[in-house]
């Protein structure tokens, strides 16, 4: 012990040793003070830039969707309630063009989306505000075409799509004018979307019946049907029989007579 | 002689020598046929089934008509390691593993659909023609018995491969069965050796659709054309054409020629098809499940009809004795279908019980001059296809945005009211272009030019008509209705007294016409234009 006191006395005596500790004392307090204040400050932005986008949702909601769906998104005669649906649900819903409504037929059609990407983001946040809900789903995260299968999603999708959608997920009717719509073109983020959420008459897919891997599947089945040549010529919409029948009576019969015809002139 | 030819008589002397069949091809090769388009509505029927032949003797090759389960190895990645059956497996075996096996396979089912759009034309033609009288009634009964068994074997076809359309199908086919009240349950245990689907179905309707019906196909078609050969070809009546010759040409060379011809045409068209056009994409539909089932499933076109009755069939049901009976199932899938096919079956011999017309007619009819006739042909034709649009009804709700339910609806007020009407508008329009022939052979054509006379006076000049088209158009016989036999008692409703009223009456609404003119009223005419 007595060689390091020895030591430290003689660093104490030194000239400099005043101002190096200050300077040591300085810095910590300063960067330890920069790191403390550093911190909550980041926490507090976001959240005030969340609440600017809620509010921003809000003010959206107001001038577009208030006049059916409510002031405060409770719902009315003739639009459901917002509260608890979600992110999720308006990602699809405004995303897709489906909403706000064109009119009040059957059912909500895809369009041309009417809000942007932003503007869908601050209506989702305001109605994830109300209540909470499945959030909106980031496209990144869905790596369908790295972790699907396509041969389970096309199992899968045969079991619990085809009978609505279509086997090559081209639409089908349902009762009373609604149908289920084509999924062709269909954003994956909306697709998967729309398995959590259930919009319209399309039942929700819990992940505990259809879970997110095999989601991703489906996705990947979907978008191979999409991209999938017309192998064996003219894909006649792929709505199975009732174009081939009327190919066969137009174009087939039609050619035939014809050629019938020509042959009774011909033989004078 | 040129040295071919020499060669030629010495092997054509050869056979004559000892078959004697010199006097039978000259004979028969010199054969008159008359000409007409709609003579070869049937030979497209003909030469359809050759290609059915062809291509399904080169997809038998492949084809493993078995429900053993296997696991998809083959090259259409979206379907690999799924379970299936071998028949499905092998089907896309056909589709992508073998050469030429997809157009192949797209032949062998648009020839199926041609074949059955053109049986159906050439009944049409035959009907609205009056060509199934006598002596032809059997013809026309092995016709309907060729359309029937075509409609089977193309159903048999398409159930053929198990995948996910044809087992729904199947599965329709199997209720259709069990609806038949008492059997039906046994019937569909018998048929598919337990409970639906089974292991056996498959295989059995292999064996059926390539060997029994084919069998029976080619006999058939066989009878149907030799009767037509023996009873010789009805002819559209003109000038010089009577009950009693054939106006034509010859087999040889005419008609070798032109049926040689229109085979290749008929297989080029059906090529054509085969190679543009994809029809029944099984690997989109996968394989078959019984959990499974695709929005807008459908049969072929012959079978929608059938299915567009019992997608409009109210569920009706009746619960006796232990027993359901489906009515919903039982009265669109089998007691109208065996009514309409019945009614067809039947109909030249309810026309001539009508019309008491026993003689042979060699001479077809212009279809205005039977206009009961014709109106009954299309009323029966809208009825098919109103049932046939609703048959569709699901692609039609999406494609033109209209309500699924409005469809049936409309489907089923107006398979009751649409028929009668369309009966109504065809007699009359029937009976004005009787009207419209009469006028033009008493008055001429109307040319447009007019004439203005020295006294100031103007007219259209109307153009006689030749003798032969004067002929054509007034050759046709007036029909006489039976009268009521007045013998008995007016008032007694004897089983025989009722049948009497009914056949007078229904023979006077057969013979509502239009009077061809007489030649008195046209010497008449004549005297008073010149």
């Amino acid at each position: 012990m007595k060689p390091s006191r020895k030591r430290l006395t003689k660093f104490r005596r030194q000239r400099f040793a005043g101002p190096v500790l200050v300077v040591a004392a300085l810095l910590t307090i300063g960067s330890a003070f920069s790191i403390a204040s550093a911190l909550p400050s980041a926490q507090k932005s976001e959240a005030s830039a969340q609440s600017t986008l809620v509010g921003e949702g809000k003010q959206i909601f107001l001038r577009g969707c208030s006049s059916c769906h409510g002031l405060n998104a409770e719902g009315g005669a003739i639009a459901p309630s917002l509260i608890g649906v979600g992110a999720a649900a308006v990602d699809f819903q405004v995303g897709t063009g489906r909403m706000p409504m064109a009119d009040m037929s059957q059912q909500a059609m895809r369009k041309k989306p009417i809000y942007d990407a932003t503007q869908t983001a601050a209506l989702a946040a305001y109605v994830a505000s109300l209540a909470p809900g499945p959030a909106a789903v980031d496209p990144a995260s869905l790596t369908w075409e790295r972790d699907g299968n396509v041969a389970q999603g096309g199992a899968l999708f045969r079991t619990n799509c085809a009978m609505c959608h279509n086997f090559a997920a081209q639409g089908g009717a349902l009762s009373n004018g609604k149908y289920a719509p084509t999924l062709m073109g269909v954003e994956p983020q909306h697709i998967y979307e729309a398995m959590i959420t259930g919009p319209q008459s399309m039942p929700k897919f819990s992940d505990k019946t259809i879970t997110p891997a095999e989601k991703l599947s489906i996705i990947k089945w979907i978008k191979a049907a999409q991209s999938e040549p017309a192998i064996g010529g003219a894909s006649l919409g792929r709505v199975g029989p009732v174009t081939e029948g009327l190919l066969v009576w137009t174009l087939g019969l039609g050619l035939l007579v014809a050629v019938a015809v020509w042959l009774a002139m011909k033989a004078r | 002689m040129k040295k071919s030819e020499k060669v030629a008589g010495s092997v054509a002397g050869y056979v004559d020598d000892r078959t004697g069949a010199a006097a039978w091809a000259k004979k028969n090769l010199t054969k008159v046929f008359p000409d007409h388009w709609s003579f070869m509505l049937g030979e497209i029927a003909l030469y359809s089934f050759v290609i059915l032949l062809l291509s399904g003797v080169f997809l038998t090759f492949w084809f493993d008509p078995s429900q053993q389960e296997v696991i998809y190895n083959g090259s259409y990645s979206p379907l690999s390691h799924v379970a299936m059956s071998s028949s499905y497996a092998s089907t896309l075996h056909i589709s992508f593993d073998v050469r030429g096996g997809l157009l192949m396979r797209q032949i062998h089912h648009w020839a199926a659909l041609i074949f059955l759009a053109a049986i159906v034309v050439h009944l049409l033609r035959v009907f609205f023609t009056g060509a199934f009288r006598k002596p032809r009634e059997a013809n026309w009964l092995i016709g309907i018995g060729l359309l029937t068994l075509g409609i089977v074997e193309g159903f048999l076809g398409y159930s053929l491969p198990d995948d996910l359309l044809s087992g729904t199908g199947v599965r329709i086919a199997e209720a259709i069965m069990q609806a038949i009240p008492v059997v039906g349950s046994y019937l569909s245990y018998f048929a598919f050796g337990g409970a639906f689907p089974g292991h056996v179905f498959i295989p059995r309707i292999y064996i059926v659709h390539v060997l029994l019906l084919p069998g029976i196909f080619l006999a058939l078609i066989t009878v149907h054309l030799m009767l037509v050969w023996y009873q010789k070809h009805t002819q559209y009546p003109g000038p010089g054409r009577k009950e009693t010759n054939v106006v034509g040409y010859p087999l040889m060379p005419v008609y070798m020629a032109k049926a040689g011809g229109f085979f290749f045409i008929v297989f080029g068209i059906t090529a054509f098809l085969g190679a543009v056009a994809s029809i029944n994409p099984i690997w989109l539909y996968g394989p078959y499940t019984p959990g499974q089932i695709s929005a807008g499933s459908q049969p072929d076109w012959y079978m929608g009809w059938m299915d567009g009755l019992v997608r409009m069939a109210p569920p009706l049901e009746t619960h006796a004795f232990g027993h359901t009976i489906s009515w919903n199932i039982l009265l669109p899938g089998l007691i109208i279908p065996g009514i309409l096919f019945a009614g067809m079956a039947a109909y030249p011999f309810i026309e001539a019980w009508i019309s008491g017309d026993n003689r042979e007619h060699h001479l077809l009819d212009r279809p205005r001059n039977v206009p009961n006739r014709t109106a009954l042909g299309a009323m029966s034709l809208s009825f098919m296809i109103i049932a046939l649009a609703n048959g569709g009804n699901d692609v039609i709700a999406t494609h033109f945005h209209l309500t699924i339910n409005g469809i049936m609806w409309f489907t089923r007020i107006g398979l009751f009211v649409v028929p009668p009407i369309v009966f109504i508008i065809t007699k009359r329009i029937c009976l004005s272009l009787q009207r419209a022939d009469r006028e033009i052979v008493l008055h001429g054509r109307e040319t447009g030019r007019l004439v203005m006379t020295p006294d100031g006076e103007f007219l259209e000049v109307h153009e006689e008509l030749t003798p032969e088209k004067k002929w054509t158009l007034t050759q046709h016989e007036q029909p006489v209705p039976i009268a009521l036999p007045s013998k008995g008692s007016a008032w007694a409703l004897s089983p025989k007294r009722v049948k009497d009223v009914l056949r007078s009456r229904m023979s006077e609404a057969n013979a509502t016409s239009v009077a061809s003119p007489t030649e008195s009223e046209a010497r008449e005419l004549e005297s008073g234009h010149h």
